[in-house]
C-alpha cells in the first residue's frame, strides 16, 4: 500500500517542488532523484506483487497485477534515465540561448507531472479514472512539445494537442458505452467503471454495446499509440519537441496507451467469445506496419526518422495482441520492455548527435564515431538492435511473434516480412552513413551522459540471451490475462 | 395493444426531450455560424441547454449526484469557459468572420447525413437503455459527430477549440441520457481537463499568433512530409 501511495506521490511531490526551483542549476539533480526515488519504490512495488499476488488499494481505487506491475517499473526506469539524460542535453540547450530559465523550470516540473499521469493511468483499476489520466499526460506533453515556442513546434504541438483531443474524445464516448454496458448488470454504486468488477462479470457484459465501444476505444486510444491513419501527430510531435521528451513519449506513452487498449480488449473478448476484437488490432496493426515501413526511406530528419520506426513497432505489437494466445502475447510484452528500453536509447544518442551536427537533417551528420566513438556506437548499436538484429531482444519477440504469424495466420507473413525488410534497408543505410564517413560534427561542450545508453542496450542484450526465470514467469502470467480470450 | 406499445411519455421526458432537440437545434447553428462572438454565445447556450436537462433529469429520477454534475456544467460551460474565451477574443481582437474550408450548404447536408447515420447507430443502445432519457442517445452522438465536423470544416484556431468544447458537451450529454452520468471522480476529473485544457489553449493562441501573425491554421505549413 505504502509502495504505490509512494510511487504515485514522488513525482507529484517532486513536480511541485521544481515547479518552484525548476530554473535552479541543481534542478536536473532534484529531477534525477525524484526519478531515483519512484524506481526505488516501483521496485519495492513489484517485489511486493511478486511475493503477495494481486493487490487492490485504496477502496478498490487502484488494482495491480503481473500486467501493470511490470509497466510501472518499466516507465520509472525508462523515467529515471531520461533524467539523468536530460542533464546535460538540457544544459547544451540552455547553453546554447535555445531554452531560459523559465522554460527550464516548465519543461522540469512538466516532465514530473507527465510520470505521475502515465503511473496513474498505468496503476488505477477505474477506466474513467486511466481516461482522466490519459488526457492529464497528453496536456503536459503539449506543453512539452512546444517547450522551443518556435513556428514548427508549436505547429506540431497543436496538431498533436487537436489530433490527440478528437481521438480521446472518442474514447471518452467508448468508455461511456464500457459504462452503460456495466451498469445494467453491476448497478450504479460507483463499481461499474472498476476493471476488477467489470473482469468478473464481462462474461454477461452486452455484446453489442462492447463491440460497437470497443471500436470508439480502440480508434480513441489508438490515435495516442499512433496506429496508422490517425498517426500523423507522432512524427511531428517527436520531432519537434526536446529529445528527453520523444524518448519518453516513444519508450512510455505509445506503450500506456496501448495498455489502455488490452485492458478493453480482455473485457470485449469476454463478452463477445469471439475474435472480433483480435481482428481489429491485427487489422489496424498490420496497415500501421506496412505504411509506416514506407514512410521511413523518405524522411530526411533523423528525429522523424525515428518517430516512424515507433510506429512500425507499435503496429507490430498491436498485431501480436491481436494474434492473441499465450506465445503472441507473451511475445507483445517483451517487445513492448525491449522497444521502450532500444527507442530510449536511440533517442539519448540521437540527441546528442543533432547537437554535435547542429541539425537534425540526416544528410548534414557525419562522422559521428570519429568525433565521439560513445554516441556514435551508441547510435549505430541501438539502430541494429532496434532492426531485430540478434543477439539483441528485439530479435527474440519479432521471432516469435513471426513464427506465431507463420502458424496461424499465414497471409499476414509475407506482408510483415516485407515490411521488417524495406525499414531494414531504410534505416540502416542512413544511420551507417551517419556514424561513418568524413566528420562534419564538431564535439560537445559538456560530457554527454552516455551511461543511460548503455544500460538500456545492455538490458535489451540480456533479454535477447537470456530471459531471468522471475521475470519469465511474469510475462507469462501477464500473457495468461491477456491471451486467454 | 397499441396503448402498451406507445407509452406516454412523463413531462420531465417531454422537457428532456426539449432539451435534447435544442441542443442538436444549436449544434446545426455552430456548424453555420461564421462571427466567433456569436459562435461563442451558441456555446453557452448549448451549455446552458445541458444544464436544464441534467437539473430535470435529477429532479425528476431522485439521482441526487446529477445535481452536482449540473452544477459542475453550470460553472464550467456556461459560465467559466464562456468568460475566458471572451476575454481572450477581446485581448487578441479577432472580430473577424470564420472562413470554412467547405461552404455552409454543404457543411449542413454533410451534417444531416450524419444525424441519420447516428441514430442508425443509436437504435441498439436506445432499446436497451432503462433511463427516461433514452431517445436523446441518437441526439448525443449526433452533436458529437457535428462538433466533429465543424472541428475538420473551420480553419482558425478559436472556432476549431470552440468545437472541441462543444465536443466534450455532447459527450456529457450521452453520459448523462445513457447512464444517469458517469460516477461523479470521473465527471470531476474530465472537467479539470477540460478546464486545464482551456488554459493551455490560451496561452497558445499568443505565442501562435506571434509567430504566424494569425490565427489561421493553414498559415501552419512550417513542417513538410518529405
Amino acid at each position: 500500500m505504502i509502495e504505490l501511495a509512494l510511487v504515485l506521490t514522488i513525482p507529484l511531490a517532486t513536480a511541485l517542488v521544481l515547479a518552484l526551483w525548476g530554473h535552479r542549476a541543481c534542478a536536473a539533480l532534484i529531477n534525477a532523484g525524484g526519478g531515483l526515488l519512484t524506481l526505488v519504490a516501483a521496485g519495492a512495488l513489484t517485489c511486493r506483487v511478486i511475493n503477495e499476488g494481486n493487490l487492490t488499494l485504496f477502496s478498490d481505487q487502484f488494482y495491480v497485477d503481473p500486467l501493470n506491475v511490470f509497466l510501472i517499473a518499466l516507465t520509472a526506469l525508462v523515467g529515471f534515465t531520461t533524467a539523468l539524460f536530460s542533464q546535460p542535453y538540457m544544459r547544451v540547450e540552455h547553453d546554447e540561448g535555445k531554452l531560459s530559465g523559465g522554460r527550464l523550470r516548465l519543461y522540469h516540473s512538466m516532465f514530473q507531472l507527465f510520470m505521475a499521469a502515465m503511473l496513474v493511468a498505468l496503476s488505477t483499476n477505474n477506466l474513467g479514472i486511466l481516461w482522466v489520466s490519459m488526457e492529464a499526460a497528453t496536456l503536459t506533453t503539449v506543453l512539452l512539445v512546444a517547450l522551443y515556442r518556435t513556428p514548427e513546434s508549436l505547429e506540431a504541438a497543436w496538431k498533436y494537442f487537436i489530433l490527440c483531443g478528437v481521438g480521446i474524445a472518442q474514447a471518452l464516448f467508448g468508455t461511456i458505452l464500457l459504462y452503460f454496458a456495466a451498469e445494467r448488470v453491476l448497478g450504479h454504486a460507483g463499481g461499474a467503471l472498476l476493471w476488477t468488477n467489470l473482469s468478473v462479470v464481462r462474461a454477461s457484459l452486452e455484446p453489442t454495446i462492447l463491440s460497437l465501444a470497443f471500436v470508439f476505444l480502440l480508434v480513441g486510444y489508438g490515435t495516442k499509440t499512433g496506429l496508422v491513419p490517425l498517426h500523423s501527430w507522432l512524427p511531428d510531435a517527436h520531432a519537434e519537441g526536446p529529445t528527453p521528451v520523444s524518448a519518453v513519449l516513444s519508450g512510455l506513452l505509445l506503450n500506456v496507451a496501448l495498455y489502455a487498449i488490452i485492458r478493453c480488449k480482455v473485457l470485449v473478448d469476454g463478452a463477445l467469445g469471439t475474435h472480433f476484437a483480435g481482428n481489429l488490432m491485427m487489422g489496424f496493426g498490420l496497415l500501421t506496419v506496412v505504411v509506416s515501413a514506407f514512410y521511413l526511406s523518405r524522411q530526411r530528419d533523423i528525429k522523424r526518422l525515428f518517430g516512424y520506426s515507433s510506429i512500425e513497432h507499435m503496429g507490430l505489437i498491436t498485431f501480436a495482441f491481436g494474434m492473441g494466445g499465450p506465445v503472441a502475447s507473451f511475445a507483445g510484452l517483451l517487445h513492448m520492455t525491449v522497444h521502450s528500453l532500444t527507442k530510449s536509447a536511440i533517442f539519448f544518442a540521437v540527441g546528442h548527435a543533432a547537437q554535435m551536427a547542429g541539425t537534425k537533417v540526416i544528410e548534414d551528420i557525419r562522422g559521428l564515431i570519429k568525433r565521439s566513438p560513445t554516441i556514435g556506437w551508441g547510435l549505430m548499436l541501438g539502430t541494429l538492435a532496434i532492426l531485430g538484429m540478434p543477439p539483441f531482444g528485439v530479435f527474440t519477440s519479432e521471432f516469435m511473434i513471426l513464427t506465431t504469424a507463420i502458424k496461424h495466420y499465414p497471409w499476414a507473413t509475407p506482408l510483415l516480412l516485407a515490411a521488417l525488410g524495406v525499414a531494414f534497408a531504410a534505416m540502416f543505410g542512413k544511420v551507417q552513413e551517419m556514424a561513418f564517413g568524413e566528420p562534419t560534427v564538431k564535439p560537445l561542450a559538456h560530457n554527454p551522459a552516455l551511461l543511460p545508453v548503455f544500460i538500456h542496450l545492455g538490458l535489451v542484450l540480456m533479454l535477447g540471451l537470456w530471459i531471468p526465470p522471475y521475470l519469465a514467469d511474469w510475462y507469462r502470467q501477464a500473457a495468461q490475462l491477456v491471451g486467454q480470450g | 395493444m397499441t396503448e402498451t406499445a406507445i407509452l406516454p411519455i412523463p413531462l420531465s421526458g417531454q422537457l428532456i426531450n426539449l432539451c435534447a432537440a435544442l441542443m442538436l437545434l444549436l449544434g446545426f447553428a455552430m456548424l453555420a455560424q461564421r462571427r466567433i462572438l456569436t459562435l461563442i454565445n451558441l456555446f453557452m447556450l448549448q451549455g446552458g441547454a445541458l444544464f436544464a436537462s441534467t437539473v430535470i433529469a435529477a429532479h425528476s429520477t431522485g439521482q441526487h449526484h446529477l445535481y452536482w454534475s449540473a452544477a459542475i456544467t453550470l460553472l464550467l460551460k456556461v459560465i467559466g469557459l464562456p468568460w475566458i474565451l471572451h476575454r481572450l477574443i477581446r485581448r487578441l481582437s479577432v472580430k473577424w468572420d470564420v472562413e470554412t474550408l467547405l461552404n455552409i450548404p454543404t457543411t449542413m447536408l454533410i451534417g444531416i447525413v450524419l444525424v441519420v447515420i447516428s441514430f442508425n447507430v443509436a437504435q441498439p443502445i436506445s432499446q436497451l437503455s432503462g433511463t427516461i432519457m433514452r431517445a436523446t442517445i441518437g441526439i448525443a452522438l449526433a452533436c458529437t459527430l457535428l462538433s466533429f465536423l465543424m472541428m475538420i470544416t473551420r480553419s482558425k484556431a478559436v472556432p476549431q477549440v470552440i468545437a472541441f468544447l462543444a465536443m466534450e458537451n455532447s459527450l456529457f450529454f450521452a453520459a448523462t441520457s445513457a447512464t444517469y452520468g458517469m460516477p461523479m471522480v470521473v465527471e470531476l476529473g474530465i472537467a479539470l481537463d477540460v478546464l486545464v485544457g482551456m488554459v493551455i489553449l490560451g496561452v497558445f493562441f499568443f505565442q501562435i499568433r506571434e509567430q504566424f501573425d494569425s490565427l489561421d491554421i493553414r498559415q501552419m505549413e512550417k513542417i513538410k512530409e518529405e
